[in-house]
């Protein structure tokens, strides 16, 4: 399966934000979103996931319309992390990661046997399943952020769409996520996420893609797209790159 | 105490068996639990209850059919209420957010201002709730803005406003010997007028709406999330919307109109049944509605038997309801943060 757009226009209703985007993810691939603020990663974001309807052009799911598809057909294909939130209400982690399987009971169902088996399967595999009975509310940024990951991996999606996963999270955190987004892309989901820091991206993801201003300015493997050039230009700011024999990583200049 | 459906099922259903027994028993007229138990069952089996005819038109006629109404009134607001809080993703919204109570207000006081009778004034604050809800969320819709919701909570907040001075005007106009009166003790909330004929349109409208919202509780933890994670999990959330606001609706200007004005059961009721039940909606629903029926039973039999005069049920709600809401923002916010 494949998620894609050709010259894509998105933005609101009042506003455009960006316009002439090309972008493509196909399943156990990662890519990463990278750009300065403001520079149209949220919208894109909400737009392949069917969010935002395109100003011009169409997202396709394996050379299907999005629009075409329905909200809850779309649900089981894609799943979607936001950013970490609290949330207004104490749920059970449980019953958020429970709420993953919405689009596959009716109207009026209730979770079922097999509803509750993916929802523990799926805090297994991220290795949270002691959460489980705890407030969300009261539990770390890190691991609600694992939380989230399960609710949307208990879509049972061929692909995951994750918005700054690493943002607002300890330095520890940061590699726990990024090691679950590599595996996830391991097992042959398709994973997108935005990022702000270059090394994320350098870290986990197959190919990256650098938008600015509405306008993706570099695509491709990672190791071509994440040049000191291209991240100088792209944000505007002097990058110190940090080389070793093996790897290479960023600092803001 | 663990929290559990189980445990809130089972104190909301010791409640609403006491409060059964405390309306039915307590009043001028003395009668027994046994007298209760002879005479509904001989209205189940057809046979003669043996009991006293005055006594039977006491539990029949007279607390019958004031306790079902404040059994279905307790119930519909308090379920209407909870299903507001997740909506609105604010525990401190009640039934009455959106315009339904202030728009039935304006209706009844209407009809009390052109001297209709009952049965109009009370079909006048059904049409009132409802309007007043359409307009704002008509308003909502019309001015589209990022947040849906938000916009919904400021159009109930203008309209309510506007309405409530629309009642201040019919007051000011009232004639203050005869209508003035009616129209405060009205707007106080009262169940002493129900009779057996109100119960059937009351007990069709809430009981629709109410089953309505029962329904739909699995699908409302999602409803309380931001509007686009709920989409992304697979939820229309403009029809969902739409659905909830309409049934609570209805329930709530049909209360309304049975009872008039009873403030802060819809908000407290919720709350004490979350404390039981955590917050999960499947779980949650149910229990507030029994918890609710339970509490309008007992506050009603207070407001009949405490004085020798009805005490008016909204000034009673919000006596009982202040002093433990302020207790409970003390000890239980850890449910909402």
């Amino acid at each position: 399966m494949t998620i894609a757009a050709e010259n894509l226009s998105i933005g609101y209703r009042d506003r455009l934000v960006g316009s002439g985007v090309s972008i493509s993810l196909r399943e156990g691939e990662s890519l990463a979103l990278l750009g300065p603020n403001g520079g149209g990663k949220t919208t894109l974001l909400k737009t392949l996931l069917g969010l935002l309807p395109p100003r011009k052009g169409e997202v396709t799911l394996n050379g299907k319309a999005l629009s075409a598809i329905s909200i809850r057909e779309r649900a089981r294909r894609i799943g979607y992390v936001p950013q970490v939130h609290t949330g207004t209400f104490a749920f059970t982690v449980e019953t958020v990661v429970l709420m993953g399987r919405t689009a596959y009971g009716s109207l009026f169902a209730k979770p079922g046997k097999e509803d509750f088996a993916v929802a523990a399967k799926m805090l297994a595999r991220l290795g949270i399943s002691h959460l489980a009975q705890r407030s969300y509310t009261e539990i770390s940024g890190g691991e609600r952020q694992l939380v989230l990951l399960a609710r949307a991996l208990a879509q049972e999606p061929r692909f995951v769409v994750l918005d700054e996963p690493t943002a607002s999270l300890d330095f520890g955190n940061q590699g726990k996520v990024m090691r679950e987004i590599e595996a996830l892309a391991g097992a042959g989901l398709g994973v997108l996420f935005t990022t702000h820091d270059p090394n994320h991206a350098l870290r986990t993801a197959h190919r990256v893609c650098l938008l600015r201003e509405g306008a993706i300015v570099a695509e491709g493997k990672t190791s071509d797209v994440l040049t000191r050039e291209n991240l100088e230009a792209l944000y505007g700011a002097k990058v110190l790159p940090v080389i070793d024999s093996r790897q290479v990583a960023f600092l803001p200049g | 105490m663990r929290r559990s459906m189980f445990s809130g099922l089972t104190v909301s259903l010791v409640l609403l068996a006491a409060g059964f027994a405390f309306a039915f028993l307590i009043g001028r007229f003395p009668v027994s639990l046994g007298d209760v138990f002879a005479v509904l069952w001989s209205k189940i089996s057809g046979t003669p209850s043996g009991v006293s005819q005055a006594a039977e038109a006491v539990i029949l006629q007279v607390r019958g059919p004031r306790v079902l109404a404040a059994f279905l009134v307790g119930a519909a607001l308090s379920v209407a209420g909870a299903a507001f809080q997740g909506l609105f993703r604010n525990p401190l919204v009640s039934p009455d957010i959106l315009g339904a109570s202030s728009g039935a207000a304006l209706g009844a006081v209407l009809g009390i201002y052109f001297s209709l009778g009952v049965f109009a004034i009370q079909g006048f604050a059904f049409l009132g709730g409802l309007v007043a809800v359409a307009a704002v969320y008509a308003i909502g819709s019309a001015l589209r803005m990022r947040d849906p919701i938000l916009v919904l909570v400021l159009a109930g907040v203008v309209i309510g406003a506007l309405l409530g001075s629309g009642v201040g005007l019919i007051k000011y106009l009232a004639d203050p010997y005869n209508q003035l009166p009616a129209i405060t003790f009205w707007l106080l909330g009262s169940l002493a007028a129900t009779s057996a004929a109100d119960l059937v349109s009351l007990v069709s409208l809430i009981a629709i709406g109410t089953a309505v919202l029962l329904l739909l509780r699995h699908r409302m933890n999602v409803m309380s999330l931001p509007e686009e994670e709920a989409r992304a999990l697979g939820v229309s959330t403009g029809p969902m919307r739409i659905a909830i606001v309409a049934a609570a609706t209805l329930v709530t200007a049909a209360s309304v109109a049975a009872a008039g004005i009873i403030g802060w059961v819809g908000l407290v009721v919720p709350h004490i049944a979350r404390s039981l039940t955590g917050p999960d909606f499947a779980k949650l629903l149910p229990v507030a509605a029994i918890l609710g029926g339970s509490f309008l039973l007992f506050i009603d039999t207070i407001a009949r038997t405490a004085a020798s005069i009805e005490i008016p049920l909204g000034i009673l709600t919000a006596f009982v309801g202040t002093p433990f809401f302020i207790w409970l923002l003390a000890s239980m916010q850890k449910d909402w943060s």
